[in-house]
């Protein structure tokens, strides 16, 4: 079983057709599949579904997608970012899903554990609950909403073995491991693959049974909003 | 004579009591952490950390260390990571105590509009909407009025809103109300604004 492919087009060949649906990894900037985005801009495939909590910023991230007209519609929480977005929104040439952040995640999750649907309280007498089914439990009204099935999945993790196992780090897990879970496909890019036996099997993130193909390679990780605080205050 | 932001945040911080888990949002908000004195609270970002820490010193932010405003971070010995799911999954499940929240406009029976302004304004929700819906406690933080002196304490929201009848109290530049049957209770005046003041402020029903 190989999993390892030798760069991201590659990874990408014989995956990618025009109209697919695509969940991707990555909250803002902060652990974003860099080197298959790339790649998908390379390939020019057209009328991309992106499930992605947001869409990069101008010339970065999914934004390079935007830049090429290349996304047909989002599945996002946020999307505040990117002038680019908001005018090809405003302008009707994109489409947009908004989804609450936790419905997204756990759209992405429940579709990884064949889960077609799920009832929650998040947005009920909102935008989001209209035409959806509302039940009520024990009191409660909730409304259901349904596992997200895509075509591939797009993630970044910080290692792998060559089995496929993760590992992720700090905050650049994310919607990750959810997005993984809920393709038919999953490709994952590391900054390091890593010989089996190399990773605690205690501390997996995501085992490997998820995980298609790998890729290694140099990520720019480019930082959103950089925030210090004064060497002063040094001393609390 | 009203509150600032740091006064606002200042007072916000007031609401927290030790051991909570909390929720801070973005903006004045995030400002509650720096005055949460020697309280043992615990700061969950919804990207996926508990135990959030200060900003980093310059020179040692990590790209892959964020807040959920996206703004580089630290962490503490306590700190935990985990994915998006796991992150909602406690919001949704009722473990995190507090959430401290922005809004454009909130209304007299507690409903909230915080994530946009239909043709003007499209950011979206972001996570404000499973927050609200599932922390045990939540708490507006936000100017009493808008820049056109209007106020945003309303008998109802003109915003889509973000949930409806889910705002516990509210913490404005003039005062600190709370839902109530019938409408709000004014808790207490800021500084120097006296309750006829804030009376005018407000839209909203006041009860006694």
């Amino acid at each position: 079983m190989q999993k390892i492919y030798g760069s991201a087009a590659e990874a990408l060949d014989g995956l990618v057709f025009d109209g697919m649906t695509i969940a991707a990894g990555g909250f803002g900037l902060c652990g974003i599949p860099e080197l298959l985005i790339d790649a998908l801009v390379e390939s020019g495939v057209k009328d991309l579904t992106i499930a992605s909590n947001n869409c990069g910023v101008d010339g970065f991230g999914l934004g390079k997608l935007l830049d090429t007209k290349q996304i047909k519609k989002m599945i996002s929480s946020y999307v505040g970012e990117n002038a680019e977005f908001m005018r090809q929104y405003l302008s009707g040439e994109l489409e947009l899903e908004f989804n609450p952040q936790g419905t997204l995640a756990e759209r992405m999750r429940a579709a990884g554990a064949g889960i077609p649907g799920f009832y929650t309280k998040t947005g009920v007498g909102t935008q989001i609950a209209e035409g959806k089914e509302h039940k009520d439990f024990n009191g409660e009204t909730y409304i259901l909403e349904t596992g997200l099935f895509m075509d591939l999945s797009i993630v970044k993790a910080w290692k792998a073995d060559e089995t496929g196992n993760l590992v992720f780090r700090k905050t650049a897990r994310n919607f990750n491991p959810p997005a993984a879970t809920c393709g038919k496909v999953c490709i994952v890019e590391v900054e390091e693959i890593v010989p089996n036996g190399s990773l605690d099997p205690d501390h997996i993130h995501l085992p490997g049974i998820y995980v298609n193909r790998i890729i290694q390679g140099e990520h720019e990780k480019r930082i959103e909003k950089v925030t210090t605080r004064p060497r002063e205050t040094a001393a609390e | 004579m009203a509150w600032d932001r740091n006064q606002m945040a200042a007072r916000a911080a007031l609401e927290l009591e030790d051991g909570m888990y909390v929720n801070l949002g973005i903006g004045i908000p995030t400002l509650v952490a720096n005055y949460v004195g020697d309280k043992d609270i615990t700061l969950q970002s919804e990207n996926g950390m508990l135990g959030m820490g200060p900003f980093p010193y310059e020179g040692e932010e990590d790209p892959d260390l964020i807040n959920a405003g996206k703004q580089t971070i630290t962490e503490l010995p306590r700190t935990a990571y985990f994915d998006s799911a796991t992150s909602f999954a406690m919001i949704r499940g009722g473990k995190i105590a507090a959430a401290i929240l922005g809004a454009m406009e909130v209304a007299e029976n507690g409903d909230l509009a915080n994530w946009m302004i239909p043709g003007k304004l499209v950011k979206g929700m972001g996570g404000a909407m499973d927050l609200v819906a599932g922390v045990k406690r939540v708490i507006v933080v936000m100017d009493h009025t808008n820049k056109h002196g209007e106020s945003k304490v309303l008998k109802a929201c003109t915003l889509p809103l973000t949930g409806t009848g889910v705002v516990d109290r509210i913490i404005t530049n003039l005062g600190v109300l709370d839902v109530v049957e019938g409408g709000l209770k004014i808790v207490e005046c800021a500084e120097g604004v006296t309750e006829d003041e804030l009376r005018a402020a407000t839209e909203a029903t006041i009860v006694n």
